[in-house]
């Protein structure tokens, strides 16, 4: 396959296409668009009867904890609340019954603050009193909120390029046919303008979303209206309602997780052989979130500090600038060294990354691993042809079970790496496993130690019986987590964290009861099934009445011991020799400074006193002892 | 005697199957002293030669006997005569038991009936015939020597040599044999290398004393536990932490320290002259754009406080942990030492996860007060060895935050050019299969043998330049350039091979980037690979070269016709840094022998031309050095003579030294590089 180096047939929808992942928005703008009409402030009913929330009330706590999933997650993303159907107006428009929610000194569209959160979770309060709630389209009026509304988030969302920032605009209404109270031509020129409007928006980059809420008794009619206001047809009208419900629950319930954006880490030339050199970029997917930086603060002022660092002369105090020369101690002499000499020795490798050869899978231990894995994945900005050569070894690596062995010359820690290709795995929510190559770091033997040698027996090592091993494949049999998978545990130390840090921020009172869930199953564990096997297993090894015996142990111990028992006859005979002198008479003569450092120990020994120490210490603790 | 002082005696082997290597034996042997000098000062080395000429050690003296085995050092604390005694290690030929008791004899002198830490370090290629012992057979002198070295808890590692394809003989076999029934009694470690890179690695060379990281119950449930000590498996050795120099302290105060304080001082925004102490600072942290603070007293109150314990969640199917989720260095849960039913149950429980493919699930908190909790995987670690207990290693897997689900696009829906076509798979698979490093019974580049080429270098270099202070970074070392790059005898077998992924993919550097910008980016050229192509021997080069460089159209050389386009045309062929390199150097000494040959300015246009053409590449390429350091050699030499006219026209010219200005690694200032030429003619008058 020839290659058009010159890129003579390249045009531009093919350089779109290939750039087509890496064009990622980096930035989302969203416009929550509330209905506020009454119908939103009627309580909903289910069977029960029991006391029900209004869909109003619904949306502003799902939007609430929405935001405060962002602000840690995505705190630079930006937001603006918007209602419509209101008495009174607020926006630049000036168009009736649309109000533009803010607080302080915030943009209408901008990063969510602490203030906003605290202030929009209890807006229910005061809604009422302060911006009202009534029907928009009416028979009579000539006004239409929702084109409106629809005109003032799209005026919000002006700012920013489309290219960089994803914008879209989220309905949350329970009225399937907003223009329902009205006939005739004025019902259908307004659908028409409508729908336009919205176009308009969608043509414009904006993405357009409906959350609906429908009660128990009617289901929310997508093709009323909305579904031409969206933008669906057919069987996505059907399978809409269930996904968008689905997201609603997701709003409210989300992990708080700093979302990273996708961003290489670096760009690095892998030299397959010494003329087959192609381009890979690295990411990183799996890195230990921390729970982000600190900064200080003056805790009188609570401004911001700024560090200063300064370098002084230990034998001189005078203040140096940054030294150049660094200083080894080596056989008790100064040996310098450069800056540049340093970073001279570390370059021990004249490519990014070499490859050296192949092995098969398993000469990949458990135990080979220092640091979380990289991911590599190939470019062709610089060198075109590296995707095919990558995609090339890629399947051979897959197919004929191999790693390949590599040497990466980071210029900080040069160090042996084994390159595991990835399959790519799918699920029906997209992509599980990207395909690429993940780039695990190998220890040196230095670096490899052997504790389980260090407590070597003598003779043979205690083996399992074949019995004893079938018991404990009972027992995983029973305590089996069948979908295990490492995303399923949020960190309770960083949930922890987070919730803290919110409950201050907005000033709440009760710190947030973060459930840990990296706790063992009590409940499961204490199945009957689970139990029995784990007495069985038990029993195997460790006999009947292991519990019994390890209790006498420990009861023995604590008794006559071993070593308890050595330690009192020590006390024994130090008691013997302190006693043959007067201790009280040798401390008020001042005699004491003349006695050895053994016989004021006996003494110590025999009060059981610690017996560390200089001698002065010894003579103050027998004094402080006699009460002198 | 210090808390883990060690007293090591190396046993060296310098009988003939070992001459190959004497190389590699000393240089570890020497990064053992050197590692010691640095921290471990008090820690006593000797060193006793087996297989010498000559005979030299108190048994021979005392009791005869023990011949061809020679103490060159005591045991003694390190110091320059430790290293200095490995220096010259002679070539010899004979028995390895006899060194053994040698330097047990050695430990018994020295140190008598006293505890401490004592290991002999043999390094052996174990093929001559051992002699049959005074009384007894070889094994019961085994037994007798591994009784005496538990008695005096002494530790033996053995490192057995065998270049690989060495036939195997009845000699080596006994001598595996005795060796190995040393391990079996308990008292020693055998390992077997094959390469002399490995032997590199074969050797503790830094002593760490094995600490836990947790002793306590691995709870299976609330009423079963298990008792378990956790130690680390792998931890990074760092490259030491260089203290900064000052020069400030005055010549004649010896006992000066050099070292320099970093201070911190922590100033507010809004007044910048006053000092904030320590306890007036609080912690604040992010929420959104604004910043909350924190008070550690507060924080304490509230944050997460897990109990100390490891509790097991459950077992799962190998396949659901991902290794390339693997997040940290690895640790080791043994059975509690002593603890017979311990090791049985964890012996059972690892046998069984082998056999079902199965891992455990473990939730860890190490210490009381601990603020987070780690959540890992078991996996077995089957025992093959009879003595040692069967235990499970342990990895840090990643929580939900911790993983970031970046979207790539899929291989199948790359465009066709991107796709392989199956000639090119082919030669990708020929690629995998023949570029095998573990070919049946043997494995080369192992983790475990592998030493880390950075740290060899800088200890051989600390010990240099302890010596000479100016001394320059050495070259990589042979065996060591095993390790970063691939073994020129195995590409030379696979030539073929090679050249067939060369012609197969066609790889074209984008137009659009800048050429030299690439260049910088995709390849560290450095010192490290001049000093290779000097230092490489020239056969391995060549083949080295022609691989890389199918010979084109001869431009090889700078010739006398049209030097400049000579040299353009060698760096054109960028593909290498070795061929920028020799271009430079070609370049420089054409223009040299130039200049001399010259009389009355016939050849300065020349002359003028190739220094432009010679200063524009060096920063293109970013070598400022290299141009610097030759005006300046070349202008020192030829100052005095008719050439000083021939700097007048450089300096018309403003063919100075390259500044920083023009190339960030120059070490020249503007200033600097404009005064040259005033500044040494001044110096001269």
């Amino acid at each position: 396959m020839d290659l058009d180096p010159e890129g003579i047939f390249r045009d531009d929808s093919d350089e779109d296409e290939d750039n087509v992942q890496e064009r990622e928005a980096n930035k989302e703008m969203v416009v929550y668009l509330v209905d506020a009409s009454p119908k939103m402030f009627t309580p909903a009913t289910t069977q029960d009867n029991e006391k029900q929330d209004t869909h109003f009330h619904t949306i502003v706590s799902c939007i609430t904890e929405s935001l405060k999933t962002q602000i840690i997650g995505r705190s630079y993303d930006e937001v603006a609340i918007c209602f419509l159907n209101t008495k009174e107006k607020k926006n630049l428009q000036d168009s009736a019954g649309v109000y533009v929610y803010n607080v302080g000194d915030r943009e209408e569209l901008d990063r969510p603050t602490a203030k906003l959160i605290k202030d929009f979770s209890s807006i229910e309060d005061s809604f009422m009193s302060t911006i009202g709630s009534r029907y928009g389209i009416t028979s009579g009026s000539r006004e239409n909120t929702l084109y409106n509304a629809l005109w003032v988030a799209q005026a919000l969302l002006r700012k920013g390029s489309v290219k960089t920032v994803s914008k879209r605009i989220l309905i949350f209404t329970n009225e399937d046919d907003p223009f329902g109270t009205i006939t005739g031509a004025v019902k259908t020129d307004m659908i028409r303008t409508t729908v336009q409007r919205a176009k308009d928006a969608q043509d414009l980059g904006l993405s357009i979303e409906l959350l609906p809420l429908s009660r128990p008794d009617e289901q929310f009619d997508m093709s009323l209206f909305y579904a031409d206001l969206i933008g669906l047809d057919g069987d996505e009208i059907t399978e809409y309602l269930p996904s968008a419900g689905v997201r609603l629950e997701d709003m409210t319930n989300q992990l708080r997780k700093r979302i990273m954006k996708k961003r290489r880490v670096k760009t690095l030339s892998f030299a397959i052989t010494n003329d087959v050199c192609i381009e890979v970029n690295t990411y990183a997917l799996v890195r230990p979130t921390t729970p982000g930086t600190i900064t200080w603060l003056d805790s009188l002022s609570n401004l911001p500090l700024k560090a200063e660092r300064s370098f002084i002369c230990n034998d001189t105090g005078a203040l140096l600038q940054d030294a150049q020369t660094r200083f080894q101690m080596y056989n008790d002499t100064i040996v310098k060294f450069s800056v540049h000499e340093l970073s001279e020795v570390k370059r021990v490798a004249s490519h990014h990354l070499r490859l050296l050869g192949f092995k098969p899978l398993d000469c990949l231990k458990d135990y080979h691993n220092l640091r979380p894995s990289t991911f590599i994945y190939p470019s062709d900005q610089r060198i075109f042809g590296s995707t095919c050569v990558f995609v090339a070894l890629h399947s051979s690596m897959l197919r004929l079970g191999r790693f390949a062995l590599a040497f990466y010359g980071n210029p900080t820690r040069p160090q042996l790496v084994a390159l595991v290709a990835q399959e790519e795995v799918t699920s029906s929510g997209g992509q599980f496993e990207p395909p690429g190559m993940h780039m695990i770091y190998l220890p040196y033997s230095d670096d490899i130690r052997y504790p389980e040698e260090v407590h070597v027996t003598y003779d043979d090592a205690p083996r399992a019986t074949d019995e004893q091993i079938k018991k404990a494949s009972n027992l995983f049999k029973r305590i089996d987590l069948k979908n295990f998978s490492a995303c399923q545990f949020a960190n309770p130390a960083l949930q922890r964290h987070y919730g803290i840090l919110e409950a201050l921020a907005l000033g709440e009172d009760e710190m947030p009861d973060i459930k840990d869930e990296t706790l063992p199953d009590e409940e499961g564990l204490s199945r009957p099934g689970v139990v029995k096997a784990i007495e069985e297993f038990k029993t195997s090894v460790y006999g009947e009445n292991y519990d019994q015996e390890e209790a006498e142990a420990a009861a023995g111990k604590a008794s006559r011991g071993d070593a308890s028992k050595k330690r009192k006859e020590i006390t024994d005979a130090a008691a013997q020799i302190s006693a043959a002198y007067d201790w009280a008479e040798l401390a008020d003569n001042g005699k004491l400074k003349q006695m050895t450092a053994a016989e004021l120990k006996s003494y110590l020994t025999a009060h059981d006193l610690p017996v560390s120490g200089k001698k002065e210490v010894l003579v103050s603790r027998i004094l402080t002892h006699l009460g002198k | 005697m210090a808390r883990n002082r060690e007293v090591v005696i190396l046993l060296l082997d310098v009988g003939p199957s070992m001459h190959g290597v004497l190389q590699e034996v000393k240089n570890i042997c020497l990064t053992l002293v050197h590692k010691k000098l640095v921290y471990n000062r008090s820690d006593e080395v000797g060193i006793v030669l087996f297989g010498t000429k000559g005979t030299c050690n108190e048994l021979a003296k005392e009791l005869g006997g023990y011949k061809h085995v020679t103490v060159t050092r005591d045991i003694k604390v390190v110091d320059e005569g430790t290293a200095q005694a490995l220096q010259n290690l002679p070539l010899g030929s004979a028995p390895v038991l006899d060194s053994i008791v040698v330097g047990l004899d050695m430990v018994m002198r020295k140190f008598g009936n006293t505890k401490g830490k004592r290991r002999l370090c043999l390094i052996t290629g174990a093929q001559d015939l051992l002699r049959d012992p005074p009384e007894g057979t070889k094994e019961e002198q085994v037994d007798t020597i591994a009784d005496m070295l538990k008695k005096h808890s002494i530790k033996l590692e053995c490192i057995i040599f065998r270049e690989p394809g060495v036939h195997h003989n009845a000699v080596m076999e006994e001598n595996d044999r005795l060796l190995y029934q040393f391990r079996n009694r308990s008292v020693a470690k055998v390992v077997q290398v094959d390469s002399p890179t490995s032997l590199l690695g074969a050797l503790k060379t830094r002593n760490v004393l094995p600490v836990t990281v947790f002793r306590g119950d691995l709870e299976v449930s609330s009423n079963f536990k298990i008792k378990v000590w956790v130690y680390k498996k792998t931890a990074e050795e760092k490259f030491p932490t260089l203290k900064k120099y000052s020069d400030m302290a005055p010549p004649s105060d010896k006992f000066a320290s050099h070292e320099v304080k970093v201070d911190y001082e922590y100033k507010s925004v809004v007044e910048p002259d006053k000092v904030v102490p320590p306890d007036q600072r609080i912690k604040g942290y992010l929420y959104g754009p604004q910043v909350v603070p924190v008070s550690t007293a507060e924080w304490e109150a509230v944050k997460f406080k897990p109990e100390k314990g490891v509790k097991l969640l459950g077992f799962t199917d190998r396949s659901n942990v991902p290794r390339h989720h693997f997040m940290k260095d690895v640790c080791l849960f043994i059975p509690e030492p002593g603890n017979i039913k311990a090791a049985l149950a964890v012996s059972a429980i690892a046998r069984a996860m082998h056999q079902m493919n199965k891992v455990a699930i473990v939730r860890c908190v190490w210490r009381q007060g601990q603020g987070n909790v780690a959540l890992g995987v078991l996996t077995p670690n089957i025992s093959s060895v009879n003595n040692v207990q069967d235990s499970f290693y342990f990895n840090v897997l990643p929580f939900a935050e911790d993983i970031r689900e970046f979207q790539f696009r899929s291989f199948s829906s790359l465009p066709s050019s991107s796709q392989p076509t199956e000639e090119q798979q082919e030669a990708a698979d020929n690629l995998v299969k023949m570029l095998d490093l573990a070919p049946p019974g043997r494995e080369v580049l192992k983790p475990e043998f592998t030493p880390n080429p950075m740290l060899e270098r800088f200890y051989s270099y600390l010990d240099l330049k302890s010596k000479q202070p100016d001394a320059n970074v050495p070259p990589l070392e042979r065996s060591l350039r095993r390790i970063t790059e691939p073994d020129p005898d195995v590409i030379g077998q696979q030539t073929q091979l090679i050249q067939n992924l060369g012609k197969a993919f066609e790889l074209k550097e984008n137009p659009k980037k800048k050429k030299a910008r690439t260049q910088d980016i995709l390849a560290y050229a450095g010192a490290g690979d001049q000093a290779k192509s000097v230092e490489e021997p020239s056969v391995e080069k060549d083949r080295l070269l022609e691989n890389t460089h199918p010979p084109t159209e001869n431009v090889g050389a700078i010739r006398d016709s049209n030097p400049v386009q000579d040299f353009e045309a060698m760096l054109a062929k960028r593909s290498s840094s070795t061929w920028v390199q020799k271009a430079i150097e070609d370049m420089q000494n054409y223009t040299a022998a130039l200049l001399q040959k010259s009389r009355d300015g016939s050849n300065y246009q020349k002359a003028l031309e190739c220094f432009a053409a010679l200063r524009k590449a060096c920063i293109i390429e970013q070598e400022p050095q290299e141009f610097n350091e030759f005006l300046t050699k070349i202008y020192e030499r030829l100052k005095e003579g008719d050439a000083a006219k021939f700097f007048q026209l450089l300096s018309s010219k403003n063919i100075s030294l390259i500044s920083k200005e023009e190339a960030p690694d120059s070490d020249v200032t503007e200033d600097m590089a404009k005064s040259f030429f005033l500044k040494r003619e001044k110096a001269s008058q």
